[in-house]
């Protein structure tokens, strides 16, 4: 199983999210995030203060997916996600050892 | 605790144990029309008109208050109020950190039940009766005498208006005037300190400054030219000057701004700026507050014709497009000079326009109110830019930037443009009855008197106030708390859970 985290424009949420759930992806976490990258900060001017934000907001997206299905997640992530300009995020990838669905004890790629 | 009770005492043995003033009462003929308090209507102004002209003054009829008359300056008080709470609350607010939002709403809306109670107390005596030209006296202490059949004059002769409608009207200009005060040093500022502050600077600028520029014995007593001279020195030190305030620009406003300006500089900067953000965290907010006093301000400034007559419209129409103007003004120097028209520069741009007409809003023509608020609103951008950097203060939310400046601006300029040559209404002569000769220069001169005297006054008195809240209490909170803010570690609550 792997574990994907993937870091997005936030007006891209939903054009993920559908991708996602074409290729059958049976859930996502979605987390409010701010952070820098590449993608430069913005300049804020409020009467005479002037205050340079780092940080931009940006939205988590991430999802536990069996390993076969992986190379397909990140497909779907890649089109959907991108705009083609600086800030569009990164996707990670991690193994994952365990899934436990709490309601049932299933787990492994049951609990997925 | 018991070093805020000590100080108030000794705020009010100053306050309450100063017969001084109401010795130096003039023993003059003329009651005051303003200050009628009588339990028979009204006859504080006959008596005044028998003193002044002793052969026609028993023919004259009691004046009855005009319903039209009594019911606008009652809504125009609610609308005064409606500024203070929550519009002004709201523009500062907004203008704050998330952990400060509720410590500036607090501020405000106690500063305002406070100055209420207070001036039912003392406040209104000692402002509106005859007394020296500086203060009045405490004959009105706890609003004595005043019954709903009490009059006041207006600005027209024979025409009176409920004294007690007066009294909540002048009421709303006080609480406000002490509420506009803390943004220069919100989010660092000791609840406890500001409110004690609040309590000597009222008693001791804001009293004086009112009485000085609005107590007048009333139209009534210009009967002729010797009645007009007893009733002039009569009146407050300003007024007898020729300084023209319509609704309160120096009063209220400068007043305001060197206080503040003065506490800005007395509690010292905000911990952490320059290397913070202490950007606005909400400017729907301030939006919201600033819409909120410019309807509001209809209220303060139409109201202050005191009749709902044509020159009511004529302030409600310079509030009006004077705002406007300088709302555009403002945005539009910000876009050429920063980039970008940015909502809190419309938003300031109002309020500065605002403060700006406040003086001239009955005297000057439509076109004067435009050039006015298009002038302040390029003025005060340099006051809260340039200014504020020689100034070097951390005037938190620009009191001074815009209600100092714009204040002093708008006085200024209501010298030139209560010219009838430049569209303006002159200045009205009692005794003739008519609008009187101008003369631009002395009326100018007039101004600065009054921009003069309240810089001089307020400064001084807001020094004192603040040095000694300072040894007795401090001024600022503890830097932790200010860390963690205000509305925590003073209120124990926060304004968002999110």
């Amino acid at each position: 199983m792997k574990f994907v985290t993937a870091i997005i424009k936030p007006f891209k949420l939903d054009e993920v999210r559908e991708a996602l759930s074409a290729i059958g992806v049976q859930g996502v976490t979605v987390t409010e995030v701010k952070g820098f990258g590449r993608q430069k900060g913005h300049t804020e001017l409020y009467r005479g203060a002037e205050y340079v934000v780092d940080f931009l907001p940006k939205v988590k997206v991430e999802a536990a997916v069996k390993a076969d299905q992986i190379d397909q997640v990140i497909e779907a992530i890649e089109k959907s996600a991108s705009t083609g300009k600086i800030g569009d995020g990164k996707i990670f990838v991690f193994d994952l050892e365990q899934v436990i669905r709490i309601r049932t004890g299933e787990t492994g790629t049951d609990a997925l | 605790m018991k070093r805020v009770f000590a100080l108030l005492a000794l705020v009010g043995a100053v306050a309450f144990g100063a017969p001084a003033w109401a010795e130096e009462k003039v023993a003059a003929p003329a009651a005051s029309a303003v200050v009628a308090g009588s339990t028979a209507p009204a006859t504080a102004v006959v008596a005044l008109v028998e003193a002044g002209a002793p052969g026609e003054a028993a023919a004259a009829p009691a004046p009855v208050p005009n319903k039209g008359d009594t019911a606008w300056i009652m809504v125009c008080a609610a609308l005064v109020i409606l500024m203070s709470i929550p519009g002004l609350a709201l523009f500062y607010g907004g203008l704050v950190r998330t952990k400060n939002m509720l410590s500036v709403l607090m501020q405000v809306f106690t500063i305002f039940s406070l100055i209420t109670v207070l001036w039912v107390v003392y406040g209104y005596s000692a402002a509106f009766t005859e007394g020296s030209a500086f203060f009045g006296t405490l004959d009105k202490l706890f609003l004595k005498g005043i019954t709903p059949e009490s009059v006041g004059a207006t600005f027209s002769k024979g025409v009176v208006i409920p004294e007690l409608a007066f009294v909540i009207f002048q009421g709303a200009f006080a609480a406000i005037t002490c509420g506009l005060i803390v943004g220069a040093f919100a989010e660092r500022a000791k609840f406890s300190a500001i409110l004690v502050f609040m309590v000597i600077w009222f008693t001791l600028s804001y009293i004086p400054m009112a009485h000085m520029v609005w107590y007048w014995a009333g139209p009534d007593a210009y009967t002729d030219a010797a009645a007009a001279e007893a009733a002039g020195a009569t009146a407050g030190f300003l007024f007898q000057k020729g300084a023209l305030d319509f609704a309160g620009g120096t009063v209220v406003h400068i007043n305001a701004a060197i206080a503040g300006l003065v506490g800005a500089y007395m509690v010292g900067k905000r911990t952490g700026l320059g290397n913070v953000a202490m950007a606005p965290h909400s400017l729907t907010f301030t939006m919201i507050g600033a819409s909120l006093l410019w309807f509001g301000w209809f209220g303060f400034n139409a109201g202050s014709a005191l009749e709902a007559s044509g020159g009511a419209a004529l302030a409600m129409v310079n509030t009006w497009v004077a705002t406007a103007a300088a709302a555009l003004s403002w945005l539009f120097a910000e876009w050429m000079i920063k980039g970008k028209p940015s909502m809190l520069g419309a938003a300031s741009g109002a309020v500065a326009g605002l403060v700006a007409i406040t003086p001239a809003a009955g005297f000057v023509g439509v076109m004067g109110g435009i050039v006015i608020g298009l002038l302040a609103g390029v003025v005060c951008l340099w006051g809260v830019n340039g200014l504020k950097k020689l100034l070097g203060a951390d005037d938190s939310l620009d009191v001074f930037g815009i209600h100092g400046v714009g204040g002093i601006l708008g006085a200024i300029l209501t010298g030139v443009f209560v010219d009838p040559a430049l569209g303006g209404t002159g200045v009205y002569d009692y005794v003739a009855n008519s609008v009187g000769e101008f003369n631009m220069g002395a009326q100018v001169i007039s101004q600065l008197w009054g921009v003069g005297t309240v810089v001089v006054w307020s400064g001084v008195v807001s020094i004192v106030a603040f040095k000694l809240v300072d040894i007795v209490i401090g001024l600022r909170v503890p830097e932790e708390e200010e860390r963690e803010g205000l509305d925590l570690t003073s209120h124990g609550e926060t304004a968002y859970h999110h």
